[in-house]
């Protein structure tokens, strides 16, 4: 089980968050034309690569707040956490 | 002649408390502090179980963690639980055990029938063997196959017992109390770190109980229980025995067993069996010791041969002797000590050393004391069926390729030492990189990626002077990296036997002309032969080696077996061990009994339930509950006999009728506030917000980035910049997910916030012709009207004192009304309603006959939001905004998701107006086509329409508009159903939504 340390609450153990995907995809602007290459990246098209992932989780059994985690994919090494707002 | 191989003397144990127990039906004696092995081998009892293919006799091979053969099907008054491990298990009164793997006995074994036909079972003879006729696999060969599989039996009851889990931190984690342990926890715990020190077994020390050593001018043994009670005294450290750590997780996260109840004599009800321990700690030392190799050579898997380890540790911990007439078979010095154990103990022992010479300490005390020493010997076989009784010895020639002569030695056990394997299992799971050392022969460990240092023999350390310096060094400086405190602890001076080096021979070669077998995994029954079978049809890879002859894969996961498995393999492949490398070692190093991982979350605490306000109402009314989601929700209220389709109809007819009531608690609730809620909402459904007046609500569709339906549900203004969402049961707790993600991800410079509100508010439906009657004597203030509460109207209100939120929404398609009320007046509002209801006929409703009126009005749920559709799908066009943009809009206009014949909600009616249609039936064209039949929807609810008196049903169906009028086929195979239906629109009931705005 991960030791992750959200970036409000302090380290807490994995079971208290949810993973949320690839903090690097970027949501296209609302309302801007998106062409379908462009949309199916955003969509369905992620890195998945072996060592450093930037990513989001979710502090759901705790202060709710979603927020950056720097990890290594495979050995599970998390460097940095940081709030949105905060460079990574 | 009770226990004949007692010693007088010698042993922990209390000879005060004696205690009888049951092994295959005999009563036996033991002391209190025996283990049943230990119990057995001091009533000469050897032969205890039968190897796992070709049921060879066999005895105890070791003491501890690594003993293959001697596993035992344990017997309670309740219970019974399998693959007991003899050499763990305390001996308690009234203990009763019995072999596995054998029938009728373990004397009498029909199955050794296996043995003489060695021949035709040999490492992957499952995947040559049944492979043809192909159709003898099931009724032939697999009911056999599992017949003889496995090795003790399942119980069959639930497990009675309570395990219990604990979450625990601390700086430092020692695992093991052997001399180095001890040193690190000592050293750790001085300069005042938080120590947790875990033992297996039920006595601290390690190899100090059972070696001649001295510790400060103190017997070894006595050392290690002061340092245990100083240890003990300390309030920053905690000191466990019966505890295996048994898995080492990410993060530093250990896993712990502690066995709590099974050593005491009257447990309590409510004594837990055993406690999982999560740990997470900051640094660990592990000291988990070594594992002895046993030599390989011609049937050395007899009863009777054992470790000689496990020899010395019965003589010294329990006071047992494993024979009267031993031969020690070794190719190092430390089975010397073993020697020297006997022949003070009055026994004269034959030691056959494989090795030329050695100039050890150990040796020259042998020999003063007269013991008979063969160097250049090795054992070339045995004999004994059910017991050795005698060996076949020679003198090694100068290659060590055959023997230069033979002769027999009768004998009563064999204890055979090949070195030590260091257990390493733990360090690799950290991630550590194992790397071989010549030096022993073994791998050990290196840099890890985590916070783990090993120590002592664990790391191939196997002097004591320098186990005990690593141990303190390690202690005290991973305790000064955490608390900075500069308390260093003196190492004590020691004194033990100095050892010569040892011979890496390990393998004897067979006397010219036999081919006696020659084990190398004793629990899996993997022979020399087989793993040279394995490497000569091509298996090179040693996972492969592995899982083609089995080696190392039974439940002690080859502790004694894996090394010598991969030095044969180097061996015949002529390679160097690095080259071959090693299998992975996982947790859980020791098995772990499924309770102690399941701990108290069984039944009906297997996860929390949540239950609404009225639901002792509910409970009182004879509601029959339905689980949804965590809630339990009443699925009807029973009368008398009646069915729960009996009763979804009377239910469902008086809603119609007259008018009923639901508990909708259940349903997510959100709380949305903030100047930029609207266009938040705006955004997050798919038709339009901004201009949805206060005090009025409004069905909205949210979708997922790919365009798929993720929820529905109905909004409310509460005022300007304050919303009332509600979600669907299931979805409520993805769906706050989802909107903090949009508000804190995507959006941040929306001022928005959400709250879950679901547990808050305690509601209620009304629905029915009189529920606009009711309302009004509800809230006598109000004007109920239609003009002044219309459809989609909301309203705030007072009930008897008790403020309420009243919206005028409907799912059941009739006049209907929700109201909220705090939870806590969740209840007085209920009785409320069924007391002012009385003479308008209401009845309470469930989540039966509320789907009923849903589905014959053609309102979509979850069996229709089931993830694969798109609004247009559930005839949802209409909630489409052209005019803006929102989450997941993009995807629609994907190539898939515009094509004219999509699947799309329709209605079924069965053409007899007579059978139910099972839900998940497929639909199509024809009944007898050839399988697969083409599919062309499914049934996703089925109801009994009371408003047509026949069955009605939902579906998916292609192109599903177009179809409307067809007759097709719904079949159900699991049902053996198969039935002419026809297809109709799916708003089977008030097309046109009169109802709900009359």
């Amino acid at each position: 089980m991960l030791e992750i340390k959200c970036p409000y609450c302090g380290k807490r153990s994995q079971n208290e968050f949810s993973y949320g995907g690839d903090a690097a995809v970027k949501r296209p602007e609302l309302g801007k034309e998106v062409s379908d290459k462009e949309w199916d990246n955003f969509v369905y098209l992620r890195k998945n690569p072996r060592g450093n992932h930037r990513e989001f989780w979710h502090h759901v059994a705790g202060c709710r707040q979603w927020f950056k985690v720097l990890r290594d994919t495979s050995t599970h090494e998390i460097f940095k956490t940081a709030r949105l707002d905060e460079e990574l | 002649m009770t226990q004949e191989y007692r010693l007088k003397k010698n042993g922990y144990i209390n000879r005060n408390k004696k205690i009888s127990f049951k092994f295959n039906g005999k009563k036996y004696f033991g002391f209190e502090g025996d283990t049943l092995a230990s119990a057995l081998l001091a009533n000469g009892v050897h032969l205890v179980g039968r190897s796992f293919k070709y049921h060879r006799p066999r005895g105890f091979l070791g003491a501890g963690v690594d003993e293959p053969n001697a596993k035992f099907q344990l017997y309670s008054k309740e219970t019974t639980e399998p693959n007991i491990v003899a050499t763990e298990i305390e001996l308690v009164e009234g203990l009763v055990a019995k072999s596995q793997n054998c029938w009728p006995s373990v004397n009498f074994d029909f199955g050794a029938i296996n043995n003489l036909l060695s021949k035709i079972f040999p490492a992957g003879f499952y995947y040559k063997t049944f492979m043809w006729p192909k159709n003898f696999w099931y009724k032939i060969y697999e009911p056999i196959i599992r017949r003889a599989a496995g090795l003790g039996i399942a119980p069959m009851k639930p497990d009675n017992d309570r395990y219990e889990h604990k979450f625990e931190f601390c700086d430092v984690l020692v695992v093991g109390s052997g001399p180095s342990g001890l040193a690190g926890a000592l050293a750790a715990a001085k300069n005042g770190a938080r120590v947790i020190l875990a033992e297996d077994k039920s006595r601290f020390g390690g190899s100090l109980l059972n070696d001649e050593v001295t510790i400060g001018n103190k017997k070894g043994k006595d050392w290690a229980d002061e340092t245990i009670l100083q240890l003990k005294s300390m309030s920053n450290v905690i000191v466990k025995n019966r505890s295996q750590v048994f898995g080492y997780y990410d993060h530093n996260m250990m896993v712990m067993i502690e066995r709590t109840k099974d050593h005491i004599e009257k447990p309590t009800k409510y004594t837990p069996r055993q406690k999982l321990w999560y740990i997470r700690t900051k640094e660990t030392i592990l000291s988990t010791g070594s594992i002895e190799r046993p030599l390989v050579f011609g049937n050395n898997d007899r009863p009777g041969i054992m470790l000689a380890s496990a020899a010395k540790e019965y003589l010294k911990t329990y006071g047992v002797l494993v024979g009267k007439k031993p031969i020690i078979f070794s190719n190092n010095d430390g089975a010397y000590d073993l020697a020297i154990e006997f022949k003070k103990n009055g026994i004269d022992p034959l030691v056959i050393d494989i090795r030329e010479k050695s100039n050890s300490t150990a040796v020259k005390e042998a020999k003063n004391l007269g013991i008979d020493i063969k160097f250049s010997h090795a054992i070339a076989n045995t004999n004994g069926y059910k017991k050795v009784n005698s060996a076949t010895i020679g003198k090694l020639n100068k290659d060590k390729t055959g023997y230069e002569n033979l002769e027999n030695v009768s004998c009563d056990c064999i204890c055979v030492s090949g070195n030590w394997t260091p257990t390493v299992h733990l360090s690799s799971q950290s991630g550590n990189k194992l790397k071989f050392q010549e030096k022993i022969d073994a791998f050990v460990p290196e840099k890890s990626k985590q916070n783990e240092s090993t120590v002592g023999s664990a790391k191939g350390i196997f002097t004591l002077k320098e186990s005990l310096e690593d141990g303190f060094k390690l202690g005290y400086e991973l305790s000064n990296k955490i608390t900075k405190k500069n308390i260093k602890s003196s190492i004590p001076p020691s004194n033990e036997r100095n050892q010569d080096r040892h011979d890496k021979f390990w393998c004897m070669p067979l006397p010219k002309n036999k081919d006696y077998k020659r084990c190398v995994d004793f629990q899996n029954d993997v022979y020399v032969s087989d793993i040279e079978l394995a490497v000569r049809e091509g298996f090179r890879s040693i996972e492969h080696v592995k899982r083609y002859t089995t080696l190392g894969m039974a439940t002690d996961q080859g502790k004694t077996s894996n090394l010598n498995g991969l030095q044969l393999v180097s061996n015949i492949e002529k390679k160097i061990i690095p080259e071959v490398g090693h299998t992975t070692f996982r947790p859980p190093y020791t098995p772990i009994t499924i309770g102690a991982i399941v701990g108290r979350e069984v039944g009906k605490h297997y996860r929390p339930t949540r239950k609404s306000p009225m639901h002792l109402w509910h409970e009182k009314n004879n509601a029959v509950f339905v689980d949804a989601g965590l809630w339990l929700r009443p699925r009807y209220y029973k009368q008398g006999n009646e069915t729960l389709q009996d009763a979804a109809k009377r239910e469902a007819t008086n809603v119609r009728n007259n008018i009923g009531i639901c508990d909708v608690t259940s349903l997510g609730k959100i709380d949305i506030k903030g100047s930029d809620s609207a266009e938040f909402l705006n955004r997050i459904y798919t038709n339009a917000w901004m201009k949805l007046p206060v005090g009025k609500a409004r069905y909205g569709v949210m979708l997922r980035e790919d365009g798929i339906v993720f929820d529905d549900g109905t909004t409310t203004r509460i005022s300007e910049n304050h919303f009332h969402m509600t979600t669907t049961t299931a979805q409520a707790a993805n769906v706050l997910s989802h909107l903090e993600y949009y508000l804190q991800v995507v959006w941040p410079d929306l001022d928005v916030n959400v709250l879950s509100t679901t547990e808050q508010w305690a509601g209620v439906a009304l629905a029915g012709p009189n529920s606009r009657n009711l309302l009004g004597k509800l809230f006598p203030n109000i004007d109920v009207s239609n003009e002044a509460l219309p459809f989609m109207g909301f309203k705030k209100g007072d009930l008897f004192g008790v403020p309420a939120r009243i919206f005028r929404i409907s799912f059941s398609g009739e006049l209907a009304f929700e109201i909220n009320v705090e939870s806590g007046y969740g209840i007085f509002m209920w009785e409320k309603i069924m007391e002012l209801g009385k003479e308008m006929n209401i009845e309470p409703y469930g989540t039966e006959a509320l789907s009923t009126l849903r589905i014959e009005m053609g309102h979509v749920a979850g069996s229709e939001i089931d993830g694969r559709v798109i609004p247009s799908d559930l005839s949802l066009d209409g909630m489409i905004s052209k005019k803006k943009d929102f989450i997941g809009k993009r995807s629609l206009n994907r190539q898939a998701f515009v094509e004219l014949d999509r699947e799309k909600i329709v209605g079924v009616v069965p053409i007899d107006k007579k059978t139910m249609i099972p839900e998940g039936s497929h639909l199509v064209a024809n009944r007898n086509a050839s399988l697969p039949n083409p599919k062309l929807g499914h049934i996703s609810a089925s109801c009994w329409s009371v408003e047509y008196n026949n069955p009605f049903s939902l579906a998916i169906l292609k192109d599903g508009k177009k179809r409307i009028g067809e007759k097709l086929y719904a079949l159900s195979p699991l049902k053996n159903k198969s039935i002419e239906v026809e297809i109709v629109s799916s708003h089977y009931v008030d097309p046109k939504g009169e109802r709900v705005r009359s």
